[in-house]
């Protein structure tokens, strides 16, 4: 809950800041409030009395007995993901004239997003997949007098909203079954195998997935992401991917690899598996004919999703919900990484094709040589924080009986590597041309970071995992 | 026994999905971006009505106060997607959602 307030308060300061004029210090107080969130978060390890982390009559719960670690150590990693985030964007937002709003929008987005890692109630879902996706909407269309940012805003709106009606047909008829939102009632009422459930109770489930693979971009309802993704002003583009899609496939994992749905896994991770492997071939085919670099990063983060859509089908085995949260780290530190480096190519090559990569190895090595290693996390060769990720992942999927999925993955990664290498080969071995490329020292911090972050985790994946496994034991 | 009893839960069942399909098919096939808000709104009201009959026949009060939020957000994101699509009419001068295929290669 303090991680919420935190967000939400610094939202409505940072929407002050523009009445009383302290716009100056709204970096450095987002920065502070962002640190502040995250220390909130970490603290939950350390409760240790039975009713911990139950907020709003038990509609959040930071953590039961049995799940204590999932939604602390997510809603670390996105609001870290956003501390990241908000230095690698110190130019979008303060090109714009009303940057406290978007700052604002930015707040309640997270807050949003936190509320979808501990949600324990199907109205909280509801409240934080509305919470996380509106302010999007705006942020995807805050170029206002460009027809692509809002032909981004319009198609996002329009999925979000049709996404987010299933979603609401599913929780309906849920409800209707159960007769509550409570996910623990729901819960106790799927373990009871004697009662015969309703006919409807399976169509809610479905309808609930397909709002929620909506949401994370998964095929078959994957074809608004592409245009959306590149449309959007590229810093817009990189929360999108980054952010919103762990708070969703968050989501997605609290509510099929927890004990609510887990009971019906025999009915829907076929599904599911059939969808991982859909979305990681189109998204790794799709990319490979892309020549827009940021087109390509959109489909390799629909072909991303595809490999965590595959760790909740592994609902089988115990080791899901690490790798989910594993991967969505690397990944997420790879985008920003790589995001951070397009930001750069587009502000100095005014487009972002891959031609424009070419000889940055030579122009700027600090670039050159930490893009390198955010694709080599992102196409999952070691020592990068991606291989243990997608390692995680095909060893739940072959625990929980999904070998074939696994194959289809290690596939679909082969072709990741094709075009993630193109770009490298583009800086290393291509003339490079007159165009000078500089770098903030914000961005240089921020690069180093995160490239450090994604070797580390590729070096010492426990640190990560043995987080949880110490806080599983309390 | 208040009036929302009398008729059987399936029918309000059966008239959700319908009004729920109605809205659907409206979002994929008309193109006039306007009439798309509508049937979204459609989608989400077709909820709402089931929410309430479900309500009345688990004599539970929890979904009929989710209708008001869902009703609360509904505005919102209205709001939003009519700010929108005033931005892209000042732009293009119709709202026709055939014109949104600038970014298709």
């Amino acid at each position: 809950m303090k991680p919420i307030l935190i967000l939400t308060g610094l939202g409505i300061l940072t929407l002050l800041a523009e009445l009383f004029r302290f716009r100056k210090a709204l970096f450095p107080l987002v920065i502070i409030g962002l640190l502040g969130a995250l220390a909130a978060t970490i603290s939950y390890a350390w409760y240790d009395d039975g009713a911990m982390g139950a907020f709003i009559n038990g509609m959040l719960r930071f953590g039961s007995k049995e799940a204590v670690s999932f939604p602390m150590i997510t809603s670390a990693i996105i609001i870290t993901t956003a501390l990241l985030w908000y230095l690698m964007q110190k130019d979008f937002l303060s090109d714009e004239s009303n940057v406290t709003d978007h700052t604002a929008l930015v707040m309640f987005m997270l807050a949003g997003a936190i509320i979808l890692t501990c949600f324990s109630n199907l109205t909280m879902l509801f409240l934080g997949v509305e919470i996380l996706s509106i302010p999007l909407y705006v942020m995807a269309g805050s170029r206002k007098n460009d027809l692509h940012s809002n032909e981004s805003a319009f198609k996002y709106f329009l999925t979000g909203s049709f996404a987010s009606g299933f979603l609401l047909f599913g929780i309906a008829l849920i409800y209707g079954a159960v007769g509550s939102f409570d996910m623990n009632v729901i819960g106790e009422v799927m373990m009871d195998s004697a009662k015969a459930q309703p006919a409807f109770l399976y169509a809610g489930v479905v309808l609930l997935l397909v709002g929620m693979l909506f949401k994370v971009s998964a095929a078959p309802f994957h074809f608004w992401a592409p245009d959306v993704y590149q449309g959007a002003p590229t810093a817009v583009t990189a929360l999108m991917s980054t952010v919103v899609k762990t708070a969703a496939i968050v989501a997605i994992a609290n509510l099929f690899l927890s004990k609510v749905l887990g009971p019906l896994a025999s009915f829907w991770a076929p599904v599911l598996a059939v969808c991982a492997a859909l979305t990681l071939l189109i998204g790794n085919i799709s990319a490979v004919v892309q020549t827009s670099v940021k087109r390509m990063l959109a489909f390799s983060s629909i072909s991303h999703a595809g490999f965590l859509v595959m760790a909740v089908a592994a609902v089988g085995s115990s080791m899901a919900p690490r790798a989910i949260y594993f991967y969505t780290a690397a990944y997420s530190f790879a985008s920003i990484t790589a995001f951070t480096v397009l930001l750069n190519i587009i502000k100095a090559h005014r487009n972002d094709n891959v031609d424009s990569f070419n000889g940055l190895a030579k122009k700027n090595p600090l670039l050159a040589v930490t893009m390198t290693i955010g694709l080599l996390s992102l196409a999952g060769i070691p020592p990068t924080a991606g291989f243990f990720g997608k390692y995680y992942i095909f060893a739940a999927a072959f625990s929980s009986g999904y070998g074939w999925l696994a194959v289809v993955g290690i596939l679909a990664s082969l072709i990741g590597v094709y075009y993630y290498f193109r770009l490298i080969i583009a800086m290393y071995f291509r003339p490079a041309d007159e165009t000078a490329v500089t770098v903030s020292s914000t961005h240089q911090v921020l690069l180093f970071v995160t490239a450090v972050f994604t070797i580390v985790l590729g070096l010492l994946p426990d640190l990560l995992l043995n987080i949880s496994a110490m806080a599983d034991g309390k | 026994m208040s009036a929302i009893e009398i008729i059987p839960l399936q029918w309000y069942i059966t008239l959700s999905a319908l009004l729920f399909g109605l809205g659907v098919l409206g979002v994929l096939f008309r193109r006039n971006a306007i009439v798309i808000l509508m049937c979204i709104e459609m989608m989400l009201n077709a909820v709402n009505l089931l929410l309430v009959a479900f309500s009345a026949h688990h004599s539970d009060p929890h979904a009929q106060v989710f209708v008001f939020f869902v009703m609360a957000v509904a505005a919102a994101e209205v709001a939003v997607g009519l700010a929108i699509l005033i931005a892209i009419y000042r732009n293009t001068r119709t709202t026709d959602i055939d014109f949104l295929n600038q970014l298709k290669h």
